[in-house]
């Protein structure tokens, strides 16, 4: 058996799914959170592009640019924010010492939270994708492969960010909550959501292009306004993912052991 | 505790310290198989501390930890599914059921026959008409229960209970007294149990740890203490180690 936690259970891991899942339709408010932000940007942005599209020039053949952006965007932070939020349901609840005190292991903790950031992305997008549909004959599922290599990477980049924010809260308590809930908008300008890299000043677009994000909003651009689907960039992004995720990682671990050496896992107040 | 025995849990030389402070000061003790044992101790005695790091929860500045034979913390994924424990500064998710909540930690667990061992302690522990109500609907002896059906589901074989009657009444502490009690003769398990209440381990425990400041002030049966303290009840005893006068002394005059 190992000694560091790295053996892995599905059943430990699907036990800690069906917590979440208990909890989700425990509460329809909840569930109403998950589908009301992502709706209410999806309609302000759409009917923004609408506007500048009918009034001719770049927009008019950027058809979609908008939409796609913040759908995209919100793949990437409410999938950060579904990781964090069940990890702060068991700080919330007082269960973490629950769980650290069970054979539960960190890979399994952090893999339940990684599945959980889906189902909740899912319930919430879904439905305002087809709404897009609806209201600006928009259809994201029509990227086909290119969603799904916008959303490997998106999904990536918000499951480094989690793993990071859940060791910043073991470690510091709910003094670092707020982290969770706005760590992920140092992304909305840097990685460029809804402008092209081209924009920044030069200096600048050597952090933007380190962001596994921005190769895909770029990717995404390329996409709708040129009709090309760029696979490099792709590539570019997992890679520059592979490394968030190590170092996320890492990190995580890190912190788990000082919150271990300053006894803070048992008190996760502020 | 015979000295041949394989201690289930043994502490050996155990410091922590936070910065400046020192919550646990170099004690040591072990513990037989199938013992009750109470570790009291005031406010920041380091009766807590000494729990999490045997849980393996808190890493210590120095010394051993060794539970069913493997080093704490580093080898606590050997033994934590042989261990468990109750208190009441950690608590179950108050939206979910308390089926839902006994399955889920029943799965990490491992636990065979979820179902059917969910009901024997759900039965056990008068908890089968509340099986299907939120838990966090329940009142405060009845969330004690469900801590304590949590803390039995795995059968363990080391029990370390942190205040686990705290904020209870009379009547319902002294009913889960009587489990716990039922509970280690029945299975042959390790308890440990940190208390504020004399009367808790006056009634349950063989053998007393008398913490202050992070050190052991006194370790023996609970006879022996009141006789060398020349004192009727525990409480006593504990005043006189609070307030700095030894045993020896006091049975000498």
């Amino acid at each position: 058996m190992n000694d560091v936690g790295l053996e892995f259970s599905v059943n430990r891991v699907a036990a800690m799914v069906r917590r979440y899942w208990y909890l989700l339709r425990s509460s329809w408010p909840r569930v109403l959170d998950l589908v009301y932000w992502p709706t209410v940007q999806m309609l302000m942005w759409g009917f923004l592009q609408l506007y500048v599209t009918q009034n001719g020039g770049l927009f008019a053949r950027a058809t979609g640019v908008f939409i796609g952006a913040v759908l995209l965007w919100d793949i990437l932070f409410r999938g950060q924010i579904g990781f964090s939020i069940s990890f702060l349901e068991e700080m919330w609840s007082r269960n973490l010492g629950n769980l650290m005190m069970s054979p539960l292991r960190p890979i399994e903790f952090i893999a339940s939270l990684m599945i959980m950031s889906i189902v909740r992305l899912l319930i919430g997008m879904v439905p305002v994708t087809l709404l897009a549909v609806a209201f600006f004959g928009f259809n994201l599922w029509s990227l086909g492969f290119a969603l799904a290599a916008f959303f490997v990477n998106l999904i990536l980049t918000s499951w480094s960010i989690g793993i990071f924010v859940a060791g910043l809260l073991l470690r510091n308590g709910m003094g670092a909550e707020s982290m969770a809930w706005t760590i992920m908008f140092l992304f909305l300008p840097l990685a460029c959501v809804y402008y092209p890299v081209a924009v920044l000043p030069h200096w600048l677009q050597y952090i933007a292009w380190a962001l596994p994000p921005t190769y895909v909003f770029e990717g995404m651009r390329a996409l709708l306004i040129d009709h090309v689907f760029r696979a490099d960039l792709m590539l570019e992004a997992l890679a520059f993912n592979i490394v968030l995720f190590a170092i996320a990682s890492l990190a995580f671990l890190k912190l788990l052991q000082s919150a271990r050496v300053q006894g803070s896992l048992l008190q996760t107040g502020e | 505790m015979d000295a041949t025995a394989t201690p289930a849990i043994a502490v050996e030389n155990l410091v922590k310290r936070y910065k400046s402070v020192t919550a646990v000061d170099g004690i040591s003790f072990r513990l037989a198989p199938g013992s009750i044992t109470g570790l009291l101790g005031g406010n920041g005695a380091g009766k807590t501390t000494t729990i999490a790091i045997i849980m393996g929860l808190i890493e210590p500045t120095s010394g051993t930890v060794s539970v069913l034979g493997a080093q704490m913390p580093k080898q606590r994924y050997r033994v934590l599914h042989r261990m468990n424990f109750e208190s009441p500064y950690v608590a179950m998710p108050l939206r979910l059921t308390v089926r839902q909540n006994l399955s889920v930690f029943a799965q990490l667990y491992a636990v065979a026959d979820i179902e059917g061992r969910i009901a024997s302690l759900a039965a056990d522990l008068e908890l089968t008409e509340f099986l299907d109500r939120q838990t966090g609907k329940l009142s405060a002896g009845q969330k004690t229960r469900v801590s304590l059906a949590k803390a039995l589901l795995n059968r363990p074989e080391i029990l370390l209970l942190d205040e686990p009657t705290a904020s209870l009444d009379p009547d319902t502490a002294d009913w889960v007294r009587s489990r716990l009690e039922s509970y280690r003769i029945d299975h042959g398990a390790t308890v440990l149990l940190a208390s504020h209440n004399m009367t808790e381990v006056e009634r349950l425990c063989e053998r007393v740890i008398i913490m202050k400041t992070g050190r052991i002030e006194d370790d023996d049966t609970p006879q022996r203490l009141l006789d060398r303290y020349g004192r009727e009840t525990l409480e006593q005893v504990f005043l006189d180690v609070a307030r700095g006068r030894s045993g020896q002394r006091e049975a000498a005059q």
